[in-house]
């Protein structure tokens, strides 16, 4: 009996959270269907979107480029000695840049950008929600979706693809490296073989990735900040939640995109 | 004539919380309405259900005959002024620019430096010095911070001006300072004002009439020269700190 009951508890809760995830997504379109509808309206924030293209973008690049750089060095290595064993190692420059270009460029650069960026956002609006400056926005006859979302969301997005892109280049640099350094390659076949394997859709579609989640890295931030819950506490599940969510959507929207990409 | 500010049978809850549970309220224009009630009680949340901050359960709001929540909203909140309890200053700007705040935007913006002009006389007004307009909010004192919003809710000179507390955290002088402020504003402008406060000697210097909320409604209302032989026993209590009487000390 008492294990019927528990099993009723058990899937009861299994329910709530279900439909708690449901009503969150839900809630989550609306707020970016009101983003992209603010975008398109005038007025138009241009001091704010270029601090934050600043912030997000610029003050990103260390933290892309760096993890870029390492990533292609240890690709680098770990094609090579996967290729070893069916005598293949030749194809460490084109295969670096494929896997760097249309998937750890974005999607590294991508989660990266979610640790800095959806955290810095979600922290700043929510202090700026418990502290009521979003409510003295708005009675400032300043629409806060317009002042601090739509400025975060936009820059980001546009942001994103150059930061990847960059990332894209050093990543190839790093496997360069390696290459030349460690694997004995030479500089100039490396390069060749680089180029000669690569097509435009490669990097075009890490691009719009890129882009995707550089959307996704703000939204979550903006929503989570927005939203936040009163107090420091609130501030701090926010920003939890930011991350969090910004991640995952990122690696799932990353494997629809692919899937798109691919079947194309 | 109509009421600037008329509010019938306004409620609002929090989960169980019920805090506003039929709140009716007439001010008129160019009147300094004085709230005054106990911690909690549902003063600043009254205030932010007028502006829309807050959406209430039940109740209409009207400001000038008009149906607050209908209507243009940037129109709407163009006439309102309010100092937040907290400040509220944006500290991503400088304290001249949150003054300017609303006078660098919009349709009829001002340039730059009449903009900044307009914020150092404000900010004169309250009591700081000009060198303040290049500070930040977090380098500012807390009651500095307090007169920062005032001069910010007063520097687009609307026509109701909410203040919610802007005498806490201010000593005697400086709230000497601000009472006859807000009281040249009313007289001077024809200002409608809304004031919460805890603060007695400002109660006297700035209200023409006073409301005091208990348990979520309008217990008292009346004429300030009436509030000391009102009768009412929450009033009475409440006007002369008394800790024993019908309001219990643990809400
Ligand atoms: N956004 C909110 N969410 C949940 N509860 C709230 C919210 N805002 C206010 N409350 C609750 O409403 C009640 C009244 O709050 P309010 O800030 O209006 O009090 P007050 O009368 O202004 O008090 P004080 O004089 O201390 O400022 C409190 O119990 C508070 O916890
Ligand atoms: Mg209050």
């Amino acid at each position: 009996m008492t294990a019927l009951l528990w099993i009723d508890h058990f899937l009861a809760s299994i329910g709530r959270s279900v439909l708690a995830l449901l009503a969150s997504i839900g809630r989550i379109a609306v707020f970016a269907a009101l983003a992209v509808s603010h975008l398109a309206r005038l007025p138009f924030y241009a001091r704010e979107f270029g601090q934050q293209l600043l912030q997000i973008g610029y003050f990103s690049l260390p933290v892309v480029g760096l993890t870029a750089l390492f990533t292609g060095g240890a690709l680098a290595l770990q094609i090579y000695s996967g290729g070893a064993r069916f005598n293949a190692e030749a194809v460490v420059p084109s295969v670096v840049a494929i896997a760097m270009v249309r998937e750890l460029g974005p999607v590294l650069g991508g989660l990266m950008v979610a640790g800095r960026v959806s955290s810095s956002i979600a922290a700043e609006l929510g202090t700026m929600r418990v502290t009521e400056q979003i409510d003295a926005l708005t009675t400032l006859s300043t629409n806060p979706m317009k002042y601090l979302v739509v400025p975060r969301v936009l820059a980001a997005t546009l942001a994103m693809p150059i930061l990847a892109f960059i990332g894209d280049v050093i990543g190839i640099m790093g496997g360069f490296l390696v290459g030349t350094q460690r694997l004995q390659f030479n500089a100039a076949t490396y390069i060749n073989n680089t180029w000669d394997f690569l097509e435009f859709e490669d990097i075009f579609s890490g691009l719009v990735k890129a882009a995707v989640f550089g959307f996704i890295v703000a939204l979550m931030g903006c929503y989570h900040g927005y939203h936040s819950g009163r107090g420091a506490q609130g501030v701090g599940r926010a920003t939890t939640n930011a991350v969090v969510s910004a991640s995952v959507l990122i690696l799932a929207s990353n494997y629809l995109l692919t899937e798109l990409f691919f079947s194309s | 004539m109509t009421a600037a500010i008329e509010l019938t049978d306004l409620h609002k809850a929090f989960g169980s919380n019920r805090v506003l549970r039929g709140v009716d309220l007439s001010i008129g224009k160019g009147e300094s309405m004085v709230i005054i009630g106990g911690s909690g009680t549902g003063k600043s949340v009254a205030l932010k259900c007028i502006l829309g901050l807050i959406k209430p359960d039940a109740g209409t709001i009207l400001v000038n005959g008009k149906d607050a929540t209908a209507g243009d909203r940037d129109a709407f909140l163009a006439q309102f002024g309010m100092l937040f309890q907290g400040g509220a200053l944006f500290d991503s700007l400088s304290v001249w620019q949150n003054v300017a705040f609303r006078l660098l935007r919009g349709a009829d913006k001002l340039s730059k430096s009449d903009a900044r002009d307009v914020a150092v006389e404000k900010l004169r007004r309250v009591g700081l010095k000009a060198e303040v307009a290049d500070l930040f909010p977090a380098e500012l004192s807390g009651g500095m911070q307090k007169r920062v919003g005032l001069a910010r809710a007063i520097a687009a000179e609307p026509q109701i001006i909410f203040f919610d507390e802007p005498t806490t955290g201010l000593d005697p002088i400086m709230s000497g300072v601000i009472n006859e402020l807000v009281r040249e504003i009313v007289v001077e402008m024809g200002v409608t004002a809304m004031t919460i406060t805890h603060d007695m000697s400002s109660v006297r210097a700035i209200a023409d009439k006073v409301a005091m909320i208990h348990e979520g409604v309008v217990q008292w209302t009346g004429p300030v020269g009436q509030m000391d032989d009102s009768g009412d026993p929450y009033l009475d209590q409440f006007i002369n700190a008394r800790a024993e009487g019908p309001i219990e000390a643990v809400r």
